[in-house]
């Protein structure tokens, strides 16, 4: 329906610019000489006006449309259910939805909630009947008007790339809009919560369950959103991710650039790189699926308990997904070194090892460091991996052989089913969330300041 | 020296018959530019390199043609020649830096003393130990003056204790003559010293491991006149003890500071010689245009 | 030949570096070659783990591809279709077709008795039979009252047995498929009654909670709308701020902060963007959970950085001389960059947005907060109805403990990773394909 519309306005523009480029061929009376701009401008210019204003329209009245609609069934339905409080409210608007929808609805539905069901169609057809009318009429007008003014003397360029300008400026805003989203939408969420969860509480506490603070009466007093387990286990499994990523990583980068023969690195870096680019819900079902059961069995045959989703697990599986990253990126940094330390080292007599561990290695240290530092931010983010491999249980254990919960896991089980907004459980997810952008962000601010410092050093 | 090893030099010379070097090398005067015969006497009485039809190819290009010459032991010798001619190329193959090189092919025969260099059964390692180098642009490793010079003795473990490394590395540092600037500052990083100071640091480096040829490729070019004054004066000095190979572009430093001078031109070695001999009286045409700035 | 010299060491060191060397050689070399060796073993094992996961989830996930299907004779009878006997449409489609499937499995086994061991057999087919014959029935009314062999799906359990991955030692009680069962289907297979067939329902169907009968189709379409608002969001504002910031963006605080938050906004971590999809799509703006659109908008944030790093990358890689050319000719810088520039870096830039593509068709986590994790049955057909996406649904099944589930779960795993292939394939052929033009 709304998409038929949109296709409709698209060719309405198109028309829109022929008509205008035919429109300023007339004015000019054939010689095109005669124009300010060439044709194709009075063109772009008729069918920005035929196109824009009627998308902006399009685009705020399918924005607040349901809601109108919303509050409009509600203001007109019995007052025994409009008084209702509004998380029940909540309930029966729902159930309105599904009804309008025609899915199943648990009971039968009582005969108030069919006249709000029918008052809600019928809103709905007022409403998308007057969308069509609004947005054609500002289409059609749109042309009309450009007809009206398109003369010979009309800065048509300049009028279309102005708005091609706003349009180069205003998207190069989206990334800060975006940051800004993020930081408005975890801080505000954060702040509701620590009103009901002392910062401190959460930041120092030791004991993590927040299922328990579900019940209304033991909301927020519980002492259960200590978010320290949730810290140590996602340490805990990053730093086995990197104790995996870093000697494989840094080794392979290495012998890719040290060793390699070019034939060899033109088929191992790519084929290295394939980890890179495996989506990270196939490394959580490696993991959860094969590399966890592995490390059980092979625990018990030792004699030794381990969880079915240890922390060993999840981190060795994160560890491999991080190899390239890491590699790529030593790779990077040790190119940037100089050919001239090398020499300067093979002419002493050295070995190429002796080159690589005392020349090599401390010149690249700062590079490596940083680019240590952005695989560890990209382990404590990783989502699918932990959901799917590591546990839910908030253990406060350096045991990787237990199970152990982190950061992101806690916030996709606080946030997936059902949920109420504003409850502490659903505040706390965004909290953790505050805690990973900022530590992400850090780390990786430190990081690029560092691998920057380091390419400056030779360049 | 063993009997054996007497036999083994007398078997060697006999297979390095300069006969071995097709072109004889002759002493007149060369007034043709298609003359590419190696001019002058290209061996010495105690020679501490010995090469013999040395050729070097990058891949097709062939970058050095067929040149003999010796090096004295404990003389300084320089090498000019127009850019491109092929110095670097030569000094490189005497202490194997072109094996960095894949696509570097050398033939021919390069001795140090009575050692075959490209002979399987020398290791790279203990010839560069033997054959130092200084490049032209300075590169100190970004460790502290004090590793830096310690850097060689340490990997080839020339010392025991960390007194012995102490002494070694002043020894080093007091014979490049850059003691004085540094005594106070050992700690400090090797690349916050100037263009000068790193030179010299960077021939202490060398001459730390105590090797017997010293390869010095234009190590002056970077330099202003009077850290490039400083460093022929240490070249003068560390004759005594090491034989010195060093590529100039300055005809001022080659007369400055070597005994004898060789001159290439596209990968031949036109003329070798006495230094004063080849400044004031070049015998090969291309020589003495090079000389006279006629040339490049 | 020469001693090696034991003097003592002297102020200036022994003058026998020959010596000296050759002493540590076998040492240093040693060690050297055991760096190698690290090395090699380094690579060796990331190019394992590569190989490891991919014989891993093709070996569990290419049984998927085929489906056990049994052959019942199938009486189609008039009196169970079309009691009235007028052809009624509305009758025909609700007709009772399970009676037909369970009359089929007793003639098979007309010896089978009791309820219990009745339910059993039903059991060998799937609840899905029913639908293929009133499928059957209604596309072709003149079945009825016919009689035909008719190949059935068969129940999971059956499935799963007949790949070899029931153990028949496991204590009856142990296994999905019971004792009777089993006889049952070694007759079936020793009268060929029993037949591996391309599993169309794996392409064709939505999610099931009965393995036999689930599939893919509503992940993909969810992929292909999700991926399609993506792209449209992300590439017209990717490629603008691309070249905003290379062709127009005066240098000043405003634009380094534009790139400082490029930068950083390409290192947050997914699930971060889900938080902001949640908190500003959903609940602030009030779209639909589960929906495509909501799915793309957060998507296109991610992949914005992508395309905006890799588009500057290619413009840059546009020679000055061609904008000084089109200067020259008296364009205006607009014109410049729309008819010189920009086609010349398209290739680049398209190459880019591919690669973000593919991984946002990889991407889950945020989805997950955005409520594209429910259990949908129905195949999507709009930006607006509830959907999944193929990583999630891959998610989702993963957690299911059935054999077949795990072997659904790999095929789609395949399927992900044969688009992935394709993609990043296609990016590269664009990339060799106009590799330095000028
Ligand atoms: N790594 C290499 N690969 C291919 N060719 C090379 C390489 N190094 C040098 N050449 C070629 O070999 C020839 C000799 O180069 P070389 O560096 O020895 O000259 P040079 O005499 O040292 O010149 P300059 O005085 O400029 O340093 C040149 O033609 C050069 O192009
Ligand atoms: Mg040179």
């Amino acid at each position: 329906m709304q998409s038929f519309l949109l296709l409709t306005l698209l060719l309405l523009s198109i028309g829109g610019y022929y008509m205008g480029r035919k429109r300023a061929f007339a004015v000019a009376g054939g010689h095109i000489r005669n124009l300010h701009s060439l044709p194709s401008f009075y063109g772009s210019y008729t069918a920005l006006w035929c196109g824009l204003p009627a998308l902006i329209v399009f685009a705020l009245w399918a924005t607040l449309q349901p809601s109108v609609i919303i509050d409009l069934v509600v203001a007109g339905m019995p007052p025994e259910l409009r008084n209702l409080p509004p998380d029940r409210l909540n309930l029966i608007v729902n159930d309105l939805k599904n009804l309008v929808g025609g899915n199943i609805v648990s009971s039968t539905p009582d005969p108030a909630m069919l006249e709000a069901a029918n008052h809600y169609r019928n809103l709905r057809v007022i409403g998308n009947a007057s969308l069509w009318v609004v947005v054609m009429t500002l289409a059609i007008g749109g042309i009309a008007h450009a007809w009206r003014t398109i003369s010979p003397t009309l800065r048509a360029r300049n009028r279309v790339e102005k708005i091609v300008n706003l349009f180069l400026i205003f998207s190069s805003t989206v990334a800060i809009f975006t940051t800004l989203g993020i930081v408005l939408s975890v801080v505000f969420e954060s702040i509701l919560f620590f009103r009901q969860v002392p910062i401190t509480e959460f930041l120092f506490g030791l004991h993590w369950s927040p299922q328990t603070a579900l019940r209304a009466d033991q909301v927020g007093s519980s002492g259960a959103f200590g978010a320290v387990p949730l810290f140590a286990g996602t340490l805990l499994i990053s730093g086995i991710a990197m104790l995996v990523a870093v000697p494989i990583g840094l080794m392979s980068a290495l012998y890719l650039s040290e060793y390699a023969t070019p034939k060899f690195r033109a088929v191992a870096k790519p084929a290295l790189e394939i980890l890179a680019g495996i989506p990270t819900v196939v490394y959580g079902f490696f993991a959860a699926l094969t590399v966890a059961p592995l490390i059980r069995e092979l625990g018990a045959a030792l004699g030794l308990h381990v969880a079915s989703e240890s922390a060993l697990a999840a981190g060795l599986v994160m560890g491999i997904m991080i190899i390239p990253f890491v590699s790529s990126l030593s790779d990077d940094v040790i190119n940037a070194v100089p050919q001239a330390m090398r020499d300067g080292s093979y002419a002493l007599g050295a070995t190429k090892s002796e080159t690589i561990t005392r020349v090599l290695l401390p010149a690249a240290l700062p590079g490596i460091v940083g680019s240590i530092l952005l695989a560890v931010s990209r382990a404590i983010g990783e989502t699918m991996i932990v959901v799917m491999a590591a546990g839910l249980s908030a253990n406060l254990t350096a045991n990787p052989l237990a199970a152990v919960t982190t950061v992101t896991v806690q916030i996709v089980t606080l946030l997936t089913g059902d949920q109420e907004f504003d409850s502490p459980k659903t505040l706390a997810a965004f909290a953790l969330g505050l805690v990973l952008f900022v530590v992400t962000l850090i780390l990786n601010i430190i990081a690029l300041r560092v691998v920057r410092k380091y390419r400056e050093q030779y360049e | 020296m063993s009997t054996t090893a007497i036999e083994t030099k007398v078997a060697l010379d006999q297979a390095l018959d300069l006969n071995t070097a097709p072109r004889k090398q002759s002493s007149v005067e060369v007034t043709d530019y298609d003359n590419r015969q190696t001019v002058g006497k290209i061996t010495v009485d105690n020679p501490k390199m010995t090469c013999r039809g040395v050729n070097v190819y990058y891949g097709e290009k062939h970058a050095i043609k067929n040149v003999g010459l010796d090096i004295g032991a404990n003389e300084v010798i320089a090498f000019i020649g127009p850019s491109g001619c092929g110095k670097s190329t030569f000094l490189r193959c005497l202490n194997r830096m072109n094996d960095t090189i894949p696509i570097c092919r050398v033939t021919g025969q390069l001795r140090l003393d009575h050692d075959d260099i490209y002979d399987k059964s020398i290791d790279v390692v203990q010839l560069r130990a033997r054959v130092g180098m200084v490049f032209q642009k300075p590169n100190p490793f970004p460790k502290s003056i004090y590793e830096n010079v310690a850097y060689g003795p340490r990997i080839h473990g020339m010392v025991n204790t960390k007194a012995e490394l102490d002494d070694l590395v002043r020894e080093s540092l007091e014979r490049a003559g850059l003691i004085k600037e540094v005594e106070k500052r050992m700690d400090e990083p090797g690349t916050s010293l100037s263009g000068g100071q790193q030179q010299r640091l960077c021939i202490a480096r060398a001459i730390a491991v105590n090797p017997e040829v010293i390869l010095m490729d234009e190590p002056c070019s970077a330099l202003d006149p009077i850290a490039t004054a400083k460093i022929e004066e240490l070249i003068d000095e560390l004759r005594e003890n090491y034989t010195i190979i060093i590529v100039t572009h300055s005809m001022q430093q080659a007369a400055r500071v070597s005994q004898r001078t060789a001159y290439f031109h596209l990968g031949d070695l036109i003329e070798v010689g006495e230094t004063d001999q080849i400044f004031t009286n070049p015998k090969h045409k291309l020589t003495e245009d090079y000389i006279t700035g006629r040339f490049g | 030949m020469n001693k090696p010299t034991a003097s003592p060491p002297t102020k200036i060191p022994s003058r026998d570096i020959k010596t000296i060397v050759n002493a540590g050689l076998a040492r240093r070399h040693a060690a050297e070659r055991r760096f190698r060796w690290y090395g090699l073993i380094a690579i060796t094992l990331g190019l394992t783990f590569v190989v490891l996961m991919f014989a891993n989830i093709i070996g569990k996930g290419y049984p998927a591809f085929w489906q056990t299907y049994i052959q019942v004779p199938v009486t189609f009878d008039a009196a169970v279709i079309d009691p009235q006997g007028n052809r009624d449409p509305q009758a025909i489609e609700t007709a009772d077709y399970a009676a037909l499937v369970r009359a089929g499995m007793r003639q098979l086994f007309p010896n089978v008795q009791g309820r219990l061991e009745l339910r059993a057999l039903y059991g060998l087919v799937s609840s899905d039979a029913a639908h293929e014959l009133q499928d059957r029935v209604l596309q072709n009314p003149a079945l009825i009252g016919a009689s035909q062999e008719v190949w059935l799906l068969a129940s999971a359990s059956v499935d799963t047995l007949v790949k070899g991955n029931i153990d028949r030692a496991l204590d009856e009680s142990e296994r999905p498929i019971k004792d009777n069962q089993l006889e049952w289907v070694d007759k079936l297979q020793a009268a060929g009654k029993i037949e591996k067939q391309f599993n169309t329902i794996l392409f064709t169907s939505g999610d099931s909670r009965e393995p036999e009968q689930a599939g893919i189709r509503g992940a993909l379409m969810g992929s292909f709308f999700t991926l399609l608002v993506t792209f449209l969001l992300s590439f017209p504002i990717g490629v603008a701020t691309a070249v905003y910031l290379e062709e127009f963006a005066p240098k000043n605080r405003w634009t380094d902060l534009i790139e400082v938050n490029i930068n950083n906004l390409a290192a947050v971590p997914s699930i971060v963007f889900g938080l902001l999809g949640l908190a500003v799509f959903i609940n602030f703006f009030g779209l639909p959970r589960s929906a495509p659109l909501v799915g793309g908008l957060v998507l296109s944030l991610m992949t914005l950085p992508v395309i905006i790093i890799a588009g500057r990358a290619a413009l840059t890689s546009v020679p000055p001389s061609i904008r000084e050319a089109a200067l020259g000719m008296g364009a205006s810088k607009l014109q410049m960059v729309g008819h010189h520039v920009l086609p010349l870096a398209m290739p680049g830039m398209l190459t880019g947005s591919i690669i973000g593509m593919a991984r946002a068709l990889g991407e889950s986590a945020p989805l997950l907060m955005i409520g594209m994790v429910a259990f949908i049955v129905d195949v999507p057909k709009g930006f607006m109805d509830p959907s999944t996406v193929l990583p999630v649904q891959i998610y989702l099944w993963s957690d299911l403990p059935e054999r077949a589930f795990v072997e659904r779960t790999s095929a789609a795993i395949m399927v992900l990773l044969a688009f992935m292939i394709l993609m990043n394939g296609l990016a590269i052929l664009l990339r060799k394909r106009f590799e330095r033009r000028w």
